[in-house]
């Protein structure tokens, strides 16, 4: 009986780790269909945002409540799988709390430990669900968020479920297992009580040796299938975070919100058009004009754009922030991030169907999932960048779509034109003459 | 006040006199053109002249720095600009800017030294800051702020673009005014509705302009006056003001306009 369980044991984490894997992989290679973009200066800089604003969760403590909550959530998914890995070496060898006779006491301590983490983390999901579904927390809501309809809303719904019943797994599965031991069932090695499922131990009064090993396998089990199913659903899921949001932290923007990335190309050419560089025609290559200016679709983005993308966990936040989605726009940076994704997961499943290559299939980005309108209401006020507890920048994929739509395309709003036409002909963006520029203080000069 | 004389020397002017100023003020667009914002030119050049500095403008040799071209998707423009701007400002040998203008000030700040522009460049609000702070500006001779209740509005491209939230304020604080924060204030503040290309077309449609929703807000803290730092906010929050028919009780000002009032400039 119990070889049997361990080959299944094996024969599941094997093919877990396989999906999670190949998701792993296909996930990368869309991220690098992206642009080159360095972001690998400044590593202390970097590693130190890292550690204040992923690991710290600096940024999620701006509204206190919630980040305390979400820090038990966080604490609880980091420590309680320090257990996991117990468990997953009980499966594989055919054991059971393996590590309980090397730490003696401090196992129950440390197992009490992780059962108090376990309670907050059942509360804190119930809580977080409980905000969904009945308070309806603005941000997150369908009926308000086009973008959330659907998929995201289920997903977010999901996840913490999967939460609360894996946690639900844990605690009774303790319970049942320490119900055993007070029995002095073989297999359970004594550990005496634990903090907190001693109290769902009278569930447990009354039933049999046999119904208790049945229950407390069937806990193991479910909890550890559920952990794995949870592996793999991370990585179709807005829960992808819990990884990306490390990474996505170290690699953001050091630059100061306001600057824009430059576009050397274009430098290039302007430098020929005032003279100050002559073209050079043995470097032909050098000189050629982009086949596109700005961004049509994903792999127009930099890579850490995409990365962005899949580390959204579609809080909302930088969409609540927004000033154009506050006053009915059709903008949500949100949806921004979303539609970005759902482009990549998209080109993915193409390049799935295809040796790993990205066979062309007509659509883009730009108009195919975000419209002209969308981009066109953004302020760039840098609200949505602010607000963002893993640092993704909305707004720098929305300028790259608006240099595409306006360079490539040609397609200003005319207001835009006659703008660009003011400034290309008197140097300023209303139609005044150049020569009028220091009249102000034809007053001032005259000693008035 | 009228026997003092104003001077508004240009790099021009300088140059011919073999003359180096402190500083060079870079006025913008709004400043040069905008009937409401030339007020904040002239104001701060009058604080300039009276505190002796050593300042100087481009006149006509001034360009759009390229700003809402570059927010407007139209890199070619924006580009075009910033290299003429960088050649003129090279030319004069300049090596310390100030601005009234918040896009100015970012663009030429974090977005020229990639082109090859690289000056020390301040916001006013900095530069009145480190004035009064160094007592070359005294808040003394004008109009009294006590007890008046103002707000500041937080320009985007002075806060989150560029982390400049406590300057505008010590300046309100030197005019020993009652200073009162809008919900949304600092890094959350609420954009006026103007940036990245906005001023220059309609807003796309939805419930309720953006400016609107800001002067509401800035109404609700009983100030009588919002002070600006960024003639887009000025432009925004005036019609704001104006929207609501509260120009009578409550008044849009620049932080260069409060500072010369209480200077009886």
């Amino acid at each position: 009986m119990a070889i049997i369980q361990q080959i299944i044991f094996l024969a599941v984490l094997g093919t877990v780790g396989g999906l999670v894997f190949k998701r792993a992989s296909l996930i990368r290679n869309t991220i690098l269909l992206g642009r080159d973009e360095d972001r690998t200066d400044q590593p202390g800089l970097r590693f130190a945002t890292m550690a204040r604003i992923a690991f710290g969760q600096k940024k999620m403590f701006d509204r206190p409540l919630i980040g305390v909550m979400h820090f038990v959530v966080y604490a609880g998914f980091l420590l309680i799988n320090m257990e996991v890995l117990e468990i997953v070496l009980d499966g594989i060898l055919g054991q059971h709390r393996l590590f309980a006779p090397f730490l003696g006491s401090f196992y129950t301590f440390l197992i009490g430990f992780f059962e108090f983490l376990a309670v907050g983390v059942l509360i804190t999901c119930s809580i977080f669900l409980l905000r969904r579904a009945v308070v309806k927390v603005e941000r997150l809501q369908p009926s308000r968020h086009r973008e959330m309809n659907g998929w995201p809303e289920l997903d977010g719904k999901i996840i913490l479920l999967f939460e609360i019943v894996l946690m639900v797994a844990i605690l009774t599965m303790n319970a049942a297992d320490t119900v055993l031991q007070e029995m002095g069932s073989t297999h359970y090695t004594p550990t005496g009580n634990f903090a907190f499922s001693q109290f769902l131990k009278p569930l447990f009064a009354g039933w049999n040796e046999t119904s208790l090993i049945i229950y407390e396998r069937f806990a193991w089990w479910f909890h550890i299938l559920g952990i794995f199913t949870f592996a793999v659903y991370v990585t179709y899921s807005k829960h992808l975070h819990i990884a990306l949001a490390f990474l996505n932290t170290y690699f953001s923007r050091l630059t100061p919100k306001g600057e824009m990335n430059n576009m050397p190309d274009i430098t290039k050419e302007v430098k020929i058009m005032l003279g100050l560089t002559t073209p050079d025609a043995t470097t032909g290559a050098e000189n050629a004009i982009p086949e596109r200016f700005g961004a049509r679709d994903v792999p127009d983005l930099s890579w850490k754009n995409l990365m962005d993308a899949y580390s959204c966990t579609e809080c909302g936040r930088c969409t609540s922030a927004c000033p154009a989605n506050l006053t009915g726009k059709n903008l949500s940076p949100r949806k921004i991030m979303m539609d970005t994704r759902d482009r990549l997961e998209d080109i993915g499943r193409i390049m799935q169907a295809n040796d790993g290559k990205f066979v062309d299939d007509g659509k883009n980005l730009m108009g195919d999932y975000i419209s002209n309108e969308e981009i066109l209401a953004c302020t760039t006020c840098n609200a949505c960048v602010q607000e963002c507890p893993i640092l993704i920048n909305p707004l720098d994929i929305i300028l790259q779509l608006r240099r595409y739509k306006v360079m490539d395309e040609a397609q200003a709003p005319g207001s835009w034109n006659a703008m660009f036409q003011n400034l290309d002909t008197n140097q300023a963006p209303w139609k005044f003459s150049p020569g009028d520029r220091f009249n102000w203080a034809d007053n001032l000069k005259n000693g008035s | 006040m009228s026997e003092i004389t104003y001077k508004v020397p240009t790099m021009a002017e300088m140059a011919a006199n073999n003359e180096t100023p402190e500083v060079l003020f870079w006025v913008g667009c709004a400043g040069s053109f905008d009937d409401r914002y030339k007020k904040v030119t002239v104001a701060f050049v009058k604080i300039l002249n009276k505190a002796g500095v050593k300042f100087a403008v481009l006149g006509t040799e001034e360009s759009c720095t390229g700003d809402p071209a570059r927010r407007a998707g139209n890199e070619f423009t924006f580009q075009m600009l910033a290299m003429s701007n960088i050649q003129v400002l090279d030319m004069y040998g300049v090596k310390k800017i100030v601005t009234a203008c918040p896009h100015c000030f970012n663009t030429l700040k974090n977005e020229y030294p990639e082109l090859g522009g690289n000056y020390d460049v301040l916001h006013h609000s900095e530069y009145l800051q480190q004035l009064i702070n160094e007592g070359r500006v005294r808040i003394e001779g004008g109009e009294t702020f006590k007890g008046r209740k103002i707000t500041f509005h937080d320009s985007c491209y002075l806060g989150r673009a560029n982390g400049i939230y406590e300057a505008p304020r010590h300046v309100l604080e030197a005019l020993d005014a009652d200073l009162v924060e809008m919900k949304r204030c600092k890094t959350k503040g609420l954009c006026c509705g103007a940036g990245g290309g906005q001023m220059f077309k309609e807003p796309e449609p939805g419930k309720k302009d953006i400016n609107i929703e800001r002067i509401e807000e800035a109404i609700e803290t009983g100030a009588t006056t919002i002070a600006v730092a960024c003639p887009f906010c000025m432009v925004m929050m005036t019609d704001g003001v104006k929207n609501k028919e509260k120009e009578d009780t409550v008044k849009v000002f620049d932080l260069a306009e409060l500072i010369a009032q209480a200077e009886g400039l």
